[in-house]
């Protein structure tokens, strides 16, 4: 720093804030910078450098100009060396789709209660990454996650609080790993506001709802299935999302992994609706000797965030790849940049996001059909409550009515067209549900003709008697 | 210095305000990424929400994760414990990281996970207006403390030794320099690593508190760094007399 070296100081204009700032005028000891007195286009007077000759290399003006819009550089001196590794091409291989693989539980049957069946088809999707929160009636998954996980090299963690565990969950699926948390109803509440992120930034992940008697703590070990609206419209925002329902132990495992390779597939959270007593019950269930998996799509160098296609799934990196990846939960473009003030983007990626799963509703839908022949008054069930309701339209069947069933295994997206379709054949729905009305609601949105809910909310199971004596014209319900 | 810096490192020119210290916290830590070799395609940056959070999300030439407000570090969590190969870096602001999201920040140091959080601590929310954080303090003036915050301040760096993060530091951006070691003395460190960064608002903490913090000086952000140079003095140096009323600053390892 002494007077026998002199230096080259370049200011950039372009990058100057101005007088607002002048933290360059003020540093420099030598007074080499001072106000300036151009004003730009943008009405700012960026500072100017006045005395090079006085500037003795101290450097502060570079290191306290926000901007960076200062360089100072000795003349004559040693050139800086970068010191970094350059910036590479995206370098990842192209990978992803269905591959058939071999089944980590042994073929045959098995003997679980639904959490744990739940948590072995997680493993068996491939899962290597699971974060939680103790909740009853969920904390079974967990309980065997943390146990699957050490024996299949992945990685488990209970987290603070389920807003923590969902977070962690979407960190670890741009890391490149399939990852999923179970919760119930209070702590799904938690992780709804990261629920919306993972949907706005694609982000595939799983997340298990065993749903239990709500509001609030409510009945935390008795069954409901009051979340079924806040699944789908518990984010803000207000998007399409794919919610599965199953009904035993069996469709515990099996819907697992369809979620995850819907997840995968579509690059989406998708929500698993259980119940406690899916959850808890232990039943027997079949493993076959090999699966279908899908596993997200990768082409380097893609655009992450955008589509030609207005219904598309764009490809997905993962960090560490080159990728420079911007993501965000902020309206962005095709490539992650922000455009936070840019209706067309913001429209065009909201639709996107929802058309990608509506486009595709024929590849999610997923149900089965009891006593469809003849069928003129047609019972919609789904969940544990699809248990009670079949046992209630045997019963009817057997004292000659013409009842049938049409059991949901994905509640969302909803699929209206069957019930449209349904309509034109049968004269009435009845829907039983353990909650005040949620499905039987959407149900009637898609139909003309009388829709009826059978409604219960004790939490206890869906009792049959009562789907039973409705359909059997009994108003005991 | 300053155009290869941004060449190298940087998308875009900042939105920020003028003299904004976050800014000045950019600066400091591109120096040292740069002086270390920081690899920034192994590294990514993970920030929430708030003029803080901006400073790596959209600027830097690196994988970053631009999240929900307040979760930074859970975020972060996640990807670090996936691949822990990557550098896992969070930067963002004091109402993002020690307010909002303060259970993240405590939990994050007692698990020592080996990640890196730098919280842009300008006492303020910047980003929505100027309102109280959880490090404003008593007596100061936000727009929903106008007669002065009733309450009392966290002090960072207690509070993140008290949960057990094994090193823990602190610096005002007006210190560049001792700024620029800090930052490569957290990137290097193995574990989890806390950085409470005095950084500046000049817009809304600098313009309500000008009277009464006396922010003399040709420029309401110089009157701010000269008032951080004199508030602040290094942890070794200081007495008990010439704690009063101060700031320390500096560097804490646990002892191991
Ligand atoms: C859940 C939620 N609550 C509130 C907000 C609004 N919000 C955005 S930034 C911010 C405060 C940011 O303050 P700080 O982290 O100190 O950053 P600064 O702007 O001061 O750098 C708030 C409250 C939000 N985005 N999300
Ligand atoms: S420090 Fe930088 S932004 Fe501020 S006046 Fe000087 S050149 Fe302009
Ligand atoms: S509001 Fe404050 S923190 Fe935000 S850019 Fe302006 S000066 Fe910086």
């Amino acid at each position: 720093m002494s007077k026998d070296r002199t230096f080259t100081i370049q200011l950039d204009e372009d990058l100057c804030k101005g007088s607002d700032c002048y933290i360059c005028v003020n540093a420099c000891p030598k007074g080499v910078f001072a106000e300036g007195e151009r004003i730009t286009p943008k009405g700012l007077r960026p500072s100017q450098v006045k005395d090079p000759d006085e500037c003795i290399g101290c450097e502060i003006c570079e290191f306290l100009c926000p901007d960076l819009g200062i360089t100072v550089e000795e003349v004559g001196g040693t050139e800086r060396v970068i010191t970094s590794t350059p910036k590479g091409g995206a370098t990842a291989p192209a990978s992803g789709g269905w591959t058939t693989v071999q089944s980590s539980l042994d073929p045959g049957t098995h003997y679980m209660i639904g959490d744990e069946a739940c948590a072995e088809g997680a493993i068996a999707a491939g899962c290597r990454f699971y974060a939680g929160y103790p909740i009853t009636p969920a904390s079974e998954i967990m309980v065997h996650m943390a146990k699957r996980l050490v024996q299949t090299d992945g990685v488990f963690i209970q987290m603070e609080d389920e807003i923590g565990s969902m977070a962690a969950v979407i960190g670890a699926s741009w890391a490149g790993i399939k990852s999923m948390t179970a919760t119930a109803g209070p702590g799904f509440s938690l992780m709804t506001e990261n629920v919306g992120y993972a949907c706005m930034t694609e982000t595939p992940c799983v997340v298990v709802d065993v749903q239990r008697a709500g509001p609030s703590t409510g009945q935390a070990s008795r069954p409901a299935s009051g979340d079924v609206m806040q699944a789908k419209w518990g984010t803000h925002g207000g998007v399409e999302i794919i919610a599965l329902a199953p009904w035993s132990v069996q469709e515990m495992y099996d819907l697992t992994i369809k979620a995850f390779n819907l997840a995968e597939r579509f690059r989406v959270p998708v929500i698993l609706l259980a119940d406690a007593v899916t959850g808890h019950l232990r039943e027997s269930f079949q493993v076959e000797e090999t699966m279908e998996l899908f596993d997200r799509i990768k082409v380097p160098g893609a655009p992450p965030f955008g589509s030609d296609d207005e219904s598309g799934v764009p490809s997905m990196p993962s960090f560490g790849e080159g990728e420079e990846l911007l993501i965000t939960g902020s309206t962005h473009d095709r490539y992650g940049v922000r455009k936070t003030a840019d209706p067309v983007v913001h429209e065009r990626l909201v639709k996107r996001i929802s058309k990608k799963i509506i486009a595709h509703m024929e590849e999610i839908t997923d149900y089965e059909l009891y006593f469809e022949d003849g069928a003129q008054r047609v019972v919609v069930a789904y969940g544990s409550t699809a248990r009670s309701a079949l046992w209630a339209v045997k019963a009817a069947r057997e004292r000659g009515e013409r009842v049938g069933m049409l059991r949901l295994k994905s509640l969302w997206p909803f699929p209206g067209e069957l019930i449209r379709d349904w309509g034109r054949r049968c004269e009435e729905f009845i829907v039983p549900e353990t909650n005040l009305g949620q499905i039987s609601q959407v149900v009637q949105q898609h139909t003309a003709n009388p829709v009826s809910l059978v409604s219960q909310t004790n939490g206890e199971i869906m009792d049959p008697r009562r789907v039973r004596d409705f359909l059997m014209g009994r108003k005991s319900h | 210095m300053g155009e290869m810096l941004r060449e190298k490192y940087v998308r875009q020119p900042t939105p920020f305000c003028a003299g904004c210290g976050h800014g000045i916290f950019m600066n400091a830590f591109l120096h040292a990424a740069d002086e270390m070799g920081l690899d920034f395609r192994g590294t990514v940056f993970v920030s929430g929400i708030g003029c803080g959070a901006w400073v790596p999300s959209p600027h830097f030439r690196a994988d970053t994760l631009h999240v929900t407000h307040g979760r930074a570090i859970a975020f972060a969590t996640g990807v670090k414990l996936a691949r822990p190969e990557l550098n896992v870096v969070v930067i963002s602001g004091d109402g993002d990281i020690a307010t909002i999201g303060g259970n993240h920040l405590i939990h994050a140091a007692r698990r020592n996970v080996p990640i890196k959080v730098f919280c842009l601590n300008n006492l303020v929310y910047g980003m929505t207006g100027g309102q109280v954080s959880a490090t404003t303090p008593q007596g100061d003036i936000t727009s929903t403390t106008p007669q002065g915050n009733p309450e009392r301040a966290f002090d960072l760096v207690a509070l993140a030794r008290g949960a057990g993060a094994p090193y823990v530091a602190r610096f005002p951006v007006v210190r560049a320099r001792k700024l620029t070691k800090g930052i490569i003395n957290a990137l290097r460190f193995d574990q989890f690593a806390f950085m409470d960064v005095l950084s500046l608002c000049p817009t809304q903490y600098g313009r309500a508190n000008r009277a009464k913090l006396g922010f003399e000086g040709p420029s309401l952000i110089w009157g701010m760094l000269e008032w951080q140079k004199e508030v602040c003095v290094n942890r070794e140096k200081a007495g008990p007399e010439e704690m009063n009323g101060k700031i320390l600053i500096g560097e804490w390892y646990a002892e191991s």
